[in-house]
């Protein structure tokens, strides 16, 4: 199996807007892709019909084999693929080691009797939990804040803990939206590096971005939307010399 | 400038209650009742934000914490040699209030889900054994499962359609169920004796002793009471309490990581009326007497505003919110007519300077496992 998710014919609409146009595109396994495109171009209603938060009116999601399209976002998340959202959504009155525990709760289950009676399968369970909790955490380094609740960290660590909460439930495919936005270079280089290492761990990467040259380096495959239509796709280098993507994209940038 | 709204927010806030106050004690009480609230509100807020802990405090109080629990149980045990029935029967009355506050902390502070009916569950539980017990002579031991599972059942039954509708319409089904239920239970005579209610019910026995006696009775609540905690306790640190929060935090990040979002607020809306229908048959049991006059709106929002006041989310807060509020009346019984307005007054200006409850959230400290 080369190809870890396929889109076919994705539309989604709000009211008159047609925020995807039967987009089709195949993702192949292992690898780091990136989504461009303008403000609205719909890359983020993309992702919300790629992860069961929205539903597409029209097309099919293909996962590993598995039709998604129609499944609720928690069977999607089942099935393998995370997210992170481009509007943090943290849990935010959780200390952070709790937001990637509470992210396991696909991955180790226990019933609620074991819960009251913290009998053996529990407190091992439990362990378990926290110690893989303790582990991402540390992967994405904010262990020196694991006891402090989600809303007080500043923003380039609340999307670092929203990549370590997405790994805890132990994706195979995992959607990053504008992972550096707001963040400034240093930052930026950080999560980029992070993001290399997620990657060495056999993760398939889809990484949304404003700024495509951004992106340029890390993926070897990058699809471009514009208006709701996929425009182009291609390597980095196809895809800047494309006409198209110029017009609708770059030569916007140019123009500024 | 800060000083300044601070003085505005607080004359505001006393001719308000004093212009409620008028009618009642004329011109001089109100009088004396604004100075006093204007005057108080700056003081306790500078007081409040003056405190600053003494530097031991902490470690007083980490020394002292081992003692707290063994304090508290010798003096819960204690309780019936040193008070008399009246005492007795106001703490059997705020031990069902715990039950009923833990139950609804389940749902409207964990899970999040408002609901303005709780006092309909109480009913059913109430209810359930009432009717068993009397129609069919049936015990409190056998009615007690049945009666908290009935009502956890009646739980879930109520959620299921109102889990389509979102936060204001949560509201407005569970407070629509709640009158709901009051008017089956007023006006279905054959089977619930109307607003006469239903009386004789039986007093539970145990090993051939009636614990009708209200000391006896003080120690099941206790004992009830203490195991819901034990209980609400663990269930909040597991897996299940924590997607109830993750729930109540960010339901579409809820959703991503996993959580079967409208699941979990099923089993909150079961779990919460199952202590609910505890309280219920407990109150059924002590009262001996139950009628529909005792499950009224006033009622879900007396629970709703013990689990607001403690701090939402927090089982000691939704106690404590308990026990005030059971409390509080009593003392003020002296001025019967207004303790109401009182207590209104009281939870207004809590919520002005304290919107978390007295309490407040409490996070818990996770450490990390060390290597074995
Ligand atoms: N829930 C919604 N209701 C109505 N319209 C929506 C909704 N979500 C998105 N849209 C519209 O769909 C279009 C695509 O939005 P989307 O958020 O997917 O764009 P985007 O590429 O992520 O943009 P940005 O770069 O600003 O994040 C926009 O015109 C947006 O206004
Ligand atoms: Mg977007």
């Amino acid at each position: 199996m080369v190809h870890i998710l396929e889109a076919r014919d994705v539309s989604k609409h709000f009211g008159g807007i047609g925020a995807l146009e039967d987009v089709s595109f195949k993702i192949r396994k292992g690898a780091i892709i990136s989504i461009i495109g303008p403000n609205g171009a719909g890359k983020t209603t993309l992702f919300n019909c790629l992860t069961g938060i929205a539903r597409p009116d029209r097309g099919a999601i293909y996962f590993m084999e598995n039709e998604i399209s129609k499944l609720p976002a928690h069977r999607v998340t089942e099935l393998g693929i995370a997210r992170t959202f481009q509007n943090i959504r943290l849990f935010p009155e959780m200390t952070v080691i709790e937001n990637v525990m509470v992210a396991q709760h696909l991955r180790v289950r226990y019933g609620l009797l074991s819960a009251i009676a913290h009998n053996r399968t529990f407190r091992k369970k439990e362990k378990d939990i926290i110690e893989k909790a303790f582990e991402y955490v540390g992967f994405v380094g904010l262990e020196n804040f694991a006891r402090t609740p989600a809303c007080n960290l500043s923003y380039g660590s609340q999307r670092r803990l929203e990549i370590a909460r997405a790994l805890a439930t132990e994706p195979g495919l995992l959607l990053l939206d504008e992972p550096t936005a707001g963040m400034n270079a240093i930052e930026t280089m950080e999560v980029m590096d992070l993001i290399a290492q997620i990657r060495e761990l056999g993760k398939t990467i889809v990484l949304i971005e404003h700024d495509m040259k951004l992106v340029m380096g890390i993926s070897e495959w990058i699809i471009v939307l514009d208006h709701g239509v996929k425009i182009a796709e291609g390597t980095a280098e196809e895809v800047r010399n494309d006409p198209l993507v110029i017009d609708a994209y770059l030569g916007k940038e140019a123009v500024q | 400038m800060r000083n300044k709204r601070l003085l505005v927010r607080s004359l505001i806030i006393a001719s308000w209650a004093a212009i409620l106050f008028l009618p009642f004690k004329g011109i001089r009480g109100a009088a004396e009742l604004f100075l006093v609230i204007a005057a108080g509100i700056p003081v306790f807020h500078f007081l409040q934000r003056g405190m600053v802990l003494p530097k031991h405090f902490r470690s007083v109080v980490s020394f002292l914490r081992p003692f707290f629990i063994p304090v508290f149980l010798i003096a819960a045990l204690a309780v019936p040699f040193l008070a008399g029935d009246y005492y007795l029967d106001v703490l059997i009355m705020c031990g069902i209030y715990i039950l009923l506050a833990l139950g609804l902390n389940v749902i409207v502070g964990f899970a999040g889900l408002l609901n303005l009916g709780f006092a309909a569950f109480y009913a059913i539980g109430a209810y359930i054994y009432g009717l068993l017990n009397t129609k069919l002579g049936i015990g409190f031991w056998p009615c007690l499962p049945v009666s908290a599972a009935g009502t956890a059942c009646a739980g879930l039954l109520v959620a299921v359609p109102a889990l389509r509708l979102r936060g204001d319409y949560l509201a407005i089904v569970t407070l629509g169920f709640g009158e709901i239920l009051r008017l089956v239970l007023n006006n279905w005579d054959s089977v619930t004796n109307g607003p006469n209610g239903i009386s004789g019910i039986a007093p539970p026995q145990l090993a051939g002793i009636s614990l009708g006696n209200l000391k006896y009775f003080y120690y099941l609540v206790l004992a009830i009471v203490l195991l819901s905690v034990f209980v609400i306790r663990r269930v909040e640190r597991s897996r299940t309490g924590r997607a109830w929060i993750a729930l109540r935090e960010n339901e579409i990040a809820a959703s991503s990581i996993g959580i079967n979002v409208t699941r979990y607020k099923l089993y909150a809306f079961a779990f919460g009326s199952f202590w609910a229908g505890i309280a219920g048959i407990l109150f059924a049991a002590k009262m001996r007497f139950i009628s529909p006059e005792s499950f009224t709106f006033a009622e879900s929002v007396l629970i709703l505003s013990m689990v607001i006041l403690g701090g939402t989310g927090n089982i000691y807060g939704a106690i404590a919110g308990a026990f005030l509020l059971v409390l509080l009346p009593e003392v003020l019984r002296e001025v019967q007519l207004y303790r109401m307005l009182i207590l209104g007054i009281g939870l207004v200006l809590l919520m002005i300077f304290k919107p978390e409850g007295l309490l407040g959230k409490n996070l818990r400290k996770i450490r990390q496992p060390v290597e074995d």
